[in-house]
């Protein structure tokens, strides 16, 4: 499939439980966020590829906020397929985190769409909806 | 031949204005009031004024506003937006104008009265589609997973972010200009509030009102007058949104340096005095090793050394730096004007002894770094 609106396919891949990545065909690693073309390349002939799902936090902090709100994570996760995206933890305590931890996505309502989040492998099952 | 600067422009005025709290004015009023500071000493009237650099926070027009606002007509406006480094992109920009004969006098200002006028850093960046659910507390958090990695990858630890911390105080403790004059205790640093992991209040630059202005001609006008000269600016920009950046402990400012230092035709050890663009206590860290002053990974066992204080063999942001002096929202020209200062022997109970300086100024999320290089006369 020709990506001619990246962010609409994505959201709506998300819609069906699916979290897909674009890549330049036949077989380019993977980018993420979605583009109308390849970075760097400017390549348009892409495909989406459907995620394993499977990724490292790579970078990680804690966002303090005011009682009664919980603090809360923000990760980056490196994909298995290789690209980094932006991300949170859930399933276990924002200040448990940790570089190098092995985690798994899981897809949420978020507004009037969806996002994805991270759960530890062998984590707890994360909330049903994100909460800012 | 590109990037040889041997014929290179001298700044022969910069100013600063209504640094701390300045209640009452507008941030157009703080960056007019720097601009005829900066003119003043130059000795050059506003109306020779043909080039006219500036971006304010909240003016996505200010080339124009600015232009009007002073009452004159510049041949050439820029309001070019790379985050808190525009001003040195400008400056590069300025350098090869006046080089070209393009102009003969060009302006950079930059103003605001974020800490009194509007009370709250104002971002010009907001969380998208794909950082948006995440809701990370921009700039902060973007800086706060470098720094995590920084730590995970090289044993940086908070005491080294205290010890910048610490610095910064006590170089602000020589400067009347600076907002934050008192020492920073190891017990209030780690009573701080922590605002995005491992990052607290205390490691992040201050909110104030502040204005900075500069003001550069080709060298032959400087002859005779006061002045420092630009011998080299290296841009480099390697991401915008902090999950696209390639490394995150090493930024592009490794790439900017070389090329400013090569510009120069200068080598890190030739330097001086040294002032970054502190928005946070890692980028001292980050920045001082990726300007090579010393290996990547040591940067935290290097500022915990006191080489950067006073006294020091390196000194670094002798106004005592965003995180101490001033941070309007964007600190990039504030770098270029201490350096002049330091340079032209004005810095008072805090100068060094300095003909090689370095100004370097960040912007975004560590996306775009830019690096510049001024000399005393001696150096030319």
């Amino acid at each position: 499939m020709q990506a001619t609106r990246p962010d609409k396919e994505y959201l709506e891949f998300l819609a069906q439980g699916r979290f897909m990545l674009q890549r330049r065909r036949p077989d380019a690693t993977p980018f993420f966020y979605p583009r109308v073309a390849e970075p760097g390349t400017g390549s348009t002939d892409l495909e989406w590829i459907e995620a394993s799902g499977f990724g490292t936090v790579h970078a990680t902090t804690v966002v303090r906020v005011r009682p009664p709100q919980a603090d809360y994570n923000v990760a980056i996760v490196e994909l298995d397929e290789g690209p980094r995206m932006m991300s949170r933890i859930e399933g276990v305590a924002a200040a448990d985190v940790r570089i190098g931890m092995r985690v798994h996505t899981r897809i949420v309502p978020f507004e009037d769409h969806h996002a994805v989040i991270f759960v530890p492998l062998d984590g707890e099952t994360p909330t049903e909806e994100l909460q800012p | 031949m590109i990037g040889d600067r041997r014929t290179p422009t001298a700044l022969i005025g910069a100013a600063t204005f209504g640094i701390g709290e300045a209640p009452g004015f507008t941030s157009m009023d703080l960056a007019s009031r720097a601009a005829l500071a900066a003119l003043e000493e130059s000795g050059l009237s506003l109306s020779q004024v043909d080039g006219l650099f500036i971006a304010l926070p909240n003016d996505f027009l200010s080339g124009l506003s600015f232009a009007e606002y002073l009452g004159i007509q510049p041949k050439l406006t820029n309001n070019n937006r790379t985050g808190g480094s525009a001003f040195l992109t400008q400056m590069n920009v300025a350098a090869h104008a006046l080089a070209a004969g393009e102009i003969d006098v060009a302006l950079v200002a930059y103003g605001s009265n974020q800490r009194t006028g509007v009370g709250g850093l104002v971002s010009a960046a907001g969380p998208n589609l794909y950082e948006k659910p995440y809701s990370p507390r921009l700039p902060v958090s973007g800086y706060a997973l470098a720094a995590s990695r920084h730590m995970h990858e090289f044993g940086t630890t908070r005491d080294h972010f205290y010890a910048v911390a610490k610095t910064a105080r006590e170089w602000a403790m020589l400067n009347p200009e600076a907002f934050l004059r008192k020492p920073l205790s190891r017990e209030e640093y780690d009573n701080a509030r922590m605002v995005s992991d491992p990052l607290s209040v205390l490691d992040c630059c201050l909110v104030t009102d502040g204005a900075a202005a500069a003001v550069m001609v080709r060298k032959d006008w400087a002859d005779g007058r006061t002045a420092a000269y630009l011998l080299g600016v290296g841009e480099a920009t390697d991401h915008y949104q902090i999950a696209q950046m390639p490394d995150l402990t090493t930024s592009a400012a490794k790439a900017s340096s070389a090329r400013a230092y090569a510009q120069a035709r200068i080598t890190v050890s030739d330097i001086d005095v040294v002032q970054l663009y502190d928005a946070f206590t890692i980028n001292m860290i980050l920045f001082l090793e990726d300007l090579g002053f010393c290996k990547k990974g040591e940067g935290g066992d290097f500022v915990a050394s006191g080489a950067i204080g006073p006294g020091g063999q390196l000194p670094v942001n002798t106004n005592g730096g965003g995180l101490a002096c001033v941070h309007p929202g964007m600190y990039g020209l504030f770098t270029i004007v201490e350096a002049y200062r330091q340079l032209t022997g004005t810095a008072g109970d805090r100068q060094v002894a300095a003909d090689l300086a370095v100004a370097h100024a960040n912007g975004g999320f560590l996306s775009s770094q830019v690096t510049a290089v001024l000399g005393s006369a001696a150096t030319l």
